[in-house]
């Protein structure tokens, strides 16, 4: 009771007050996508233009002639985001300083569904990154492609029952594990590289911030609950991020200039089984499933440990 | 004053588009088109004019890259040829959809496959509808001179659409040409800083792209094409203004002794010098032939082609693409539609020839002139071909 009447005294100082998202858009109820993505906004503040690619965040969004943001924004195709974006910046770069536009620090920002990101358009992603453009790329990742009903991609976890990984009699789902997205950028020499969960929401304020503060390319990847295609109560997606979090499944860290540290310490992490029970797309799997992907959630956790251990910033 | 130069066509369009002082260049290199790719980076390089140069990692990127620099208020350029061109071709519609005045070279080249680096037109045919202007140029100088226009032509409020140069691949891009450069001055004079309409930034934040229901989208694709086809008032206009500066004049299509001619060969691009010569040929045969060069292919001059062709009994077509199972090829579909509410229409005699870089001689014209005027009805057929 206390924390709530102090709210509006305390979380103005942590949390920017402004909605950069306006209410009135079209996302599932308890879309944990749509979280992050205000999160993100309000992190940034306003000096930001926003380039985002088609998928569930382009579409709840910007239906003609309505549109949720209040920043500057454009959406142009799936793919090319990042490339986009990299063109944003380098119009912002040559107009400012030929004094064509106002003098005054802009960011550019790419925001993409897991699709955008890690699939169709890791290319301009790539190039983008490699380029060495001052913008920042954050991945929204729910996990599969649920614009367009529910497809697996790359970053569907093993195991997960979707309409192109069904949970058959002789494949029980996702035959892939995730592609390792942070670990790519972070080959690329991408200054800034972190994920995070809008159930840790100062945690993920924090890293934006600091990606806003690198001048250069940085990457965020956010976990993102999606009820509809999780198959997951709608009221849980704030719980099931923290499951995420605490089984170690999605662990929260940061990479600078390749130093990798861990944010949120979990201590003792919880079995995998907590987090897959409360989701339909897990509700095939056996207990012998559910110990094949617990070993590799514990070796996927042991090697990020040691990235932990033995990295160096290269600065 | 201009300069009078002796250049590769390639270098000088790169040399235009630097005299039009923009912004931002994203490039992806292809045969025929690299060498504006390498001397626009060297213009960047040395601090001739003062922009970004992205050397993006494909054409794709190069147009997404040009689209959202256009979207925050740069004037941008970029330039490709055939598989580019298609890789590129998802954009193509998004950047006219948008009003965003984008300026690209196309240094046509045949599409793959098979592999094929050589001239045709069948790369901008594929891209036809895209809804951007499309000028072709026959020389170097147009390259030159059509390369500036076209940021004028885009740019204008009246206009708003990206606007794409099409330069016959090695026939013109690797062709060393005697040409005027026009003076900064002169180009300054002619083109004035580009006044967005609207732009990204946070001073006056505005959403750009959101998607159309059923309910909106037929407007929105009727707006764009009356904003295509209202265009050409502006070209015509811009053309004007840069015959006041330059003395140089341009016509959405260009005629060459069709006074009285009874056969019309119709031409786009450089293959029209090669066809004038043929034209002269026929007339000193006392052969009443006359040479149409369309130079404005979108939107398509629908009066000043029926004007250049009147009185004429028969159209013989050069097709450098073929509309594979078509009735014919691109350019005939055009003019055929064109001419069938007409009482007196004239007959339209449809040649594919000149593909993936296959000579093109002035016996070629001759021939086709001559087949095309025995003919008695419309026919369609590959010249050249060996059976
Ligand atoms: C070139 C292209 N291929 C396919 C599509 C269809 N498509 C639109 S959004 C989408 C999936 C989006 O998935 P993701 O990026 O994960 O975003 P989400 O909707 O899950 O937030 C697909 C396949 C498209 N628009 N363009
Ligand atoms: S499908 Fe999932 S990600 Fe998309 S709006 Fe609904 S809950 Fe959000
Ligand atoms: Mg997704």
């Amino acid at each position: 009771m206390s924390i709530v009447q102090n709210f509006e005294v305390f979380v103005p100082k942590l949390i920017e007050k402004r909605e950069f998202f306006s209410p009135g858009h079209r996302a599932c109820q308890g879309c944990g996508e749509v979280v992050a993505l205000r999160l993100v906004l309000k992190a940034l503040g306003e000096n930001a233009i926003i380039s985002n690619a088609t998928g569930c965040m382009e579409i709840i969004s910007s239906a003609y002639p309505h549109t949720a943001w209040m920043h500057p924004y454009i959406h142009v195709a799936f793919e090319n985001t990042a490339a986009v974006a990299s063109g944003v910046e380098a119009a912002l770069k040559a107009l400012r300083r030929k004094g064509k536009i106002s003098d005054r620090y802009v960011k550019s920002v790419g925001v993409a569904g897991d699709g955008g990101t890690a699939d169709i358009g890791l290319q301009a992603l790539s190039g983008a990154v490699e380029r060495g453009h001052d913008m920042i790329f954050v991945c929204l990742d729910n996990e599969a492609y649920m614009n367009t009903g529910i497809q697996r991609s790359s970053q569907t976890p093993f195991m997960a029952s979707t309409t192109t990984s069904p949970a058959g009699k002789v494949i029980p789902g996702q035959r892939t594990e995730k592609k390792n997205m942070p670990e790519i950028m972070v080959a690329h020499r991408a200054l800034y590289v972190a994920t995070a969960c809008p159930s840790y929401p100062i945690d993920l304020i924090n890293k934006v911030k600091k990606a806003k503060n690198t001048a250069g390319p940085s990457y965020l990847h956010i976990l993102s609950v999606c009820p509809t295609g999780w198959r997951s109560p709608s009221n849980e997606t704030m719980k099931l991020g923290r499951l995420a979090v605490e089984t170690g499944i999605f662990p929260l860290y940061e990479v600078e200039k390749g130093k990798y540290r861990i944010t949120w310490e979990v201590g003792k992490r919880r079995p995998v089984e907590d987090y897959l029970k409360i989701q339909g797309r897990f509700r095939h799997l056996t207990p012998e499933h559910i110990k094949q992907i617990q070993e590799k959630v514990d070796r996927e956790y042991e090697l990020l440990l040691n990235k932990v251990k033995y990295s160096k910033s290269w600065a | 004053m201009g300069k009078r130069i002796g250049m590769e066509v390639a270098i000088a369009a790169a040399e235009a588009v630097a005299l039009c002082r923009i912004d931002m260049a994203a490039v992806y290199p292809i045969t025929p088109q690299s060498h504006i790719a390498e001397h626009l980076s060297d213009i960047v390089h040395n601090g001739q004019i003062d922009a970004e140069f992205l050397t993006v990692e494909s054409e794709h990127s190069a147009m997404s890259a040009c689209v959202g620099a256009s979207a925050a208020g740069a004037r941008v350029y970029t330039a490709t040829s055939s598989q580019g061109l298609i890789l590129m071709h998802e954009i193509l519609p998004i950047a006219s959809a948008m009003r965003l005045p984008i300026v690209m070279g196309v240094c046509n080249r045949a599409v793959s496959g098979p592999l094929n680096i050589w001239n045709d037109h069948s790369d901008i045919m594929h891209v036809r509808e895209c809804g951007w202007i499309q000028l072709f140029a026959e020389n170097g100088q147009e390259v030159i001179d059509m390369t500036i226009q076209a940021f004028k032509m885009a740019e204008h409020p009246e206009v708003m659409l990206p606007a794409l140069v099409n330069i016959d691949g090695f026939q013109l891009t690797h062709m060393i040409e005697p040409m005027e450069m026009p003076s900064q001055e002169e180009v300054d004079k002619f083109l004035p800083e580009r006044k967005p309409f609207a732009y990204l930034h946070p001073d006056k934040p505005v959403s750009m792209g959101c998607f159309n229901m059923p309910d909106i989208f037929m407007e929105t694709m009727k707006a764009k094409d009356m904003a295509l086809r209202n265009s050409k008032k502006t070209i015509i206009k811009v053309w004007k203004d840069w015959a006041e500066i330059f003395g140089r004049e341009y016509q959405p299509v260009e005629t060459y002794k069709m006074k009285d001619a009874e056969v019309a060969i119709v031409t786009m691009g450089s293959m029209g010098e090669t066809a004038s010569v043929a034209v002269d040929e026929m007339r000193k045969a006392k052969m009443k032939v006359g040479l149409v060069k369309i130079k404005l292919w979108r939107p398509f001059p629908e009066e000043e082609f029926k004007a250049a062709v009147k009185g004429c009994k028969t159209i013989a077509i050069m097709d450098r693409a073929v509309s594979f199972g078509g009735v014919n090829g691109p350019v005939a579909a055009e003019i055929k539609s064109l001419f069938y509410h007409e009482q007196e229409r004239p007959k339209i005699v449809d040649f594919i020839m000149g593909l993936g870089g296959r000579d093109v001689r002035v016996e070629d014209f001759i021939s086709m002139a001559e087949r095309a005027k025995k003919k008695k009805e419309d026919t369609f057929e590959f010249l050249g071909v060996r059976e």
